[in-house]
């Protein structure tokens, strides 16, 4: 993806929101976390800074400055959950993000996860109409189901490219050759999530052609070229390898600050396509292992998951568009399954012949196209 | 190539006596700015201006809402015909076949086929397609990809062909056609010489975009392949300039790559007893939905520039039987002179192709030229487009290649790389009807 990675994260809105995690967000989101409402949870207290601002994208900043793990609601009328947080640790920062509509609401804080919560009213002003905000509690769940989706991707990460490392520093390169694409699976599934951190994505999934002029070149493809190009494994590897733990243990710990709506999860899938158009088909990603179908095949699964997640709304507002959605991911998975090896893994990429190449392009804008337009189709107006 | 099998007429003109042949003066040559018309409550005032009344704001998204009256910029969709077969010809083209994805069905074709003629009858008439380029909500991409915004329609005419693999691939009636196939779709027979390169031949489907503006041209073709995503890709295209045959002979004649005018006797558009006669398909003549319609062959022909270039003159003057100059034939001063066939060369081009030595007959040609950078042993890859509209492939196109591929002194400088063969059927008469209604209703 590197090459397209400036842009990524503006394309995606899935901007990092905010000052609450240090560090994590240096230019993208000022705005918002200069608008963000902050909450500081205490086992006895939640103070809101402002108890009054527009509609629209509101981003809540907490942290959690009690002794017991808390949780933090906003309640509409009659105790309608309009966003939540839950499992917010003690000691801990965390941010919620939702499309909130002119009214008035209750922020809650609960120490101990228990409770109807401190309660602090708000109220949120301006043309609830001209905000084009959404409620659905149905979109905020799946952006909750997402952010979830997006965390265990990452978690199920760490172990498997913690063995890719082991292997590469035990000089076993056939191992260290078997673990590359899985490693990479998680962080495939869930990119745009992934690249909207915008200083994780350069140090682990650069492409040489996509350095720049005095960047150091480390991550997955620099191990790549020296497994397969080179069929080398020495300290510098090994440095790498460790180096590349690291920076994706920093990206596990920063998916819960990822400021990921409906809008952004239905772009982030066609993003997920986007990248399959133009990396993976040329074989351009993996270009020394050739392992480009598994990330094709993780591409479209994240994507799939998106879509799932946004389906009960998308189906509901424009049912055309999901039944070409389903047939369109159902062609596309059929197509890949008939990669798949007994191991697994998928052809390798260099054995697929331009006329098949075609084919999976063909699939790709197939369902692409369509996938643009499911961001429109959740969107509430 | 250069069929050169055309009767006499018309004299040499000004390179303006397109327009004025067909009654577009240059009074009224201000074009229909897409901008002018985006957005129908912008366009309100324009479109009541022209008659068409507030009906039309209630119909936005509707592109079937009738264009307002044609101007020197804009060719009206609707008609007995397809616009783009005997309309004069325009100076650009961009031409793509396309495959039927393998799991579209008769139900999506169709529904594409609605949509893309709304869009045809949309772009040109000037105007965006669906919601256009720059409205709709910000969080989907536009309806439009935007690259003719401003532009006016620039004569744009685009028409659609069918290939014989919609109606039988491999052995397989994929959308239930297969009965109603025209016998006259055939299968091209291979012609001695030919070297035709997969890539470039064959489509289930065809869409010829032409138009004065390059950028419309190329924006039509791109928008139709969008909305076709899923049921069609793109096979291949081709792009064109400096049409090498008019269907205004009363126009200066042009030239091709080979520096020789072309065309110089082609039907004229406006000749409706030889466009009868040789172009449209009559009543009774296969199926009933072809009735009005047209077969259309293309031909990629690459020419050997180099060794063309360092040919003397007289060799050049040789294989077509014409002058350069002039483009007068041999033993006539002037170029519309009738020729003198027995005056040139027995294996000349001009001799071979023209109707008195092939039985009367005529095709309409509508070639451009092409250059598409080198062939990787620097050479240009440049040539003729040639495009062929007739009534019936099979005694027009077949029987005049057939000749030219055995004896033309021109097949030592050229060589047909491409082909395909589709049959165009005949016009969307007014909105609400689409491309391919009387095949698949």
């Amino acid at each position: 993806m590197s090459a397209r990675r400036s842009t990524a994260a503006a394309l995606l809105t899935l901007a990092v929101a905010t000052a609450a995690l240090a560090g994590c967000s240096q230019k993208k989101d000022d705005k918002a976390s200069a608008d963000a409402v902050k909450v500081n949870a205490t086992d006895s207290a939640c103070e809101v800074s402002k108890t009054s601002f527009p509609a629209g994208h509101v981003v809540i900043d907490i942290a959690n400055k009690g002794s017991k793990t808390t949780e933090v609601y906003v309640y509409g009328d009659g105790d309608k959950i309009i966003t939540e947080r839950e499992n917010i640790g003690p000691g801990t920062k965390a941010s919620i993000t939702a499309e909130i509509k002119a009214g008035s609401y209750e922020i809650a804080c609960k120490p101990g996860m228990v409770g109807d919560g401190i309660r602090q009213k708000i109220t949120v002003t301006g043309d609830a109409a001209s905000s084009g905000a959404s409620t659905d509690p149905r979109l905020t769940a799946a952006v909750d189901a997402y952010r979830t989706y997006a965390q265990e991707q990452a978690d199920a990460t760490i172990p498997v490219v913690t063995q890719f490392a082991d292997a590469i520093k035990a000089g076993d390169l056939e191992k260290a050759k078997s673990l590359f694409a899985p490693s990479r699976t998680g962080w495939e599934r869930t990119e745009p999530v992934a690249e909207s951190f915008g200083d994780i994505d350069p140090k682990t999934d650069t492409r040489e052609d996509g350095l720049e002029p005095g960047q150091e070149w480390t991550g997955w493809h620099k191990l790549e070229k020296s497994l397969w190009a080179d069929a080398r494994i020495g300290d510098d590897e090994k440095k790498l390898a460790d180096q590349l733990v690291t920076d994706l243990k920093d990206w596990q710990t920063k998916i819960p600050a990822a400021e990921i709506t409906a809008t952004s999860m239905a772009n982030g899938a066609k993003e997920l396509l986007d990248e399959v158009a133009t990396g993976k088909i040329t074989g351009e990603e993996d270009r020394y292992s050739h392992t480009d179908l598994a990330d094709f095949a993780a591409n479209v699964e994240g994507a799939q998951k998106a879509y799932e997640l946004l389906k009960p709304v998308a189906s509901e507002k424009d049912a055309e568009l999901a039944k070409t959605l389903d047939a369109e991911f159902t062609a596309i998975q059929a197509l890949l399954a008939k990669y798949k090896q007994a191991d697994g893994g998928y052809t390798s990429y260099d054995k697929v012949t331009e006329a098949e190449r075609k084919t999976f392009s063909d699939a790709v804008n197939s369902l692409g196209e369509p996938l643009s337009k499911l961001a429109a189709a959740v969107v509430v107006k | 190539m250069d069929a050169e099998n055309q009767q006499q007429s018309g004299t040499p003109a000004g390179t303006d006596a397109d327009a004025a042949a067909s009654g577009r003066g240059g009074a009224d040559r201000g074009p229909i700015s897409r901008r002018a018309v985006i957005g129908w409550a912008g366009a309100g005032v324009a479109i009541g201006a022209a008659g068409v009344g507030s009906v039309a704001a209630a119909t936005r998204q509707d592109d079937d809402t009738p264009a307002p009256a044609a101007t020197p910029a804009n060719i009206p969709f609707y008609g007995e015909h397809q616009s783009g077969i005997a309309t004069p010809v325009q100076d650009r083209l961009h031409f793509a076949a396309f495959d039927v994805s393998a799991t579209a069905t008769r139900e999506s074709l169709v529904k594409m086929l609605k949509e893309w003629s709304k869009a045809a009858a949309a772009m040109t008439g000037g105007r965006e397609v669906g919601t256009g380029a720059a409205s709709g909500l910000p969080e989907a991409p536009p309806d439009d990809t935007g690259e003719a915004l401003g532009l006016p329609a620039s004569r744009l005419t685009l028409t659609i062909g069918f290939g014989p693999g919609l109606f039988e691939k491999d052995g397989v009636d994929r959308f239930g056609l297969k009965a109603r196939r025209p016998e006259a779709l055939i299968d091209l027979p291979n012609f001695k010489g030919d070297k035709l390169d997969p890539q470039r031949s064959g489509g289930d489907l065809c869409v010829q975009a032409c138009a004065d503006d390059p950028q419309v041209a190329v924006h039509a073709i791109r928008n139709l392949a969008r909305i076709g995503m899923g049921t069609v890709n793109i096979r291949w295209s081709q792009l064109g300039f400096g049409k090498t045959s008019s269907t205004t002979p009363d126009a200066q004649t042009p030239r091709n790559m080979m520096g020789f005018k072309d065309g110089t006797h082609n039907i004229a558009g406006s000749d409706t007893a030889k466009l009868a006669e040789h172009v449209w398909v009559a009543p009774g003549e296969g199926p009933d939905w072809m009735t009005g319609g047209s077969y259309l062959v293309a031909r990629r022909i690459r020419m050997h520039i180099e060794t063309w270039d360092r040919t003397s003159l007289k060799e050049q003057e040789d294989v077509f039987g014409r002058t350069k100059g002039e483009g007068a034939p041999y033993g006539k001063p002037k170029e519309h002179d009738a020729p003198d066939l027995k005056a040139m060369p027995e294996d000349s081009h001009v001799r071979l192709a023209h109707p008195d030595s092939n039985s009367g007959l005529m095709i309409l040609r509508r070639g451009f030229s092409f250059t598409d950078g080198t062939d990787g042993l620097g050479r240009l890859d440049a040539g003729l487009f040639f495009l062929a509209y007739q009534r019936d492939s099979r005694k027009a196109f077949v029987p005049l290649q057939q000749r030219l591929a055995s004896s033309d002194k021109l097949n030592e400088y050229i060589q047909h790389v491409g082909s395909a063969h589709f049959a165009c059927p005949a016009g969307v008469r007014k909105p609400g009807e689409w491309w391919g209604q009387a095949l698949f209703g």
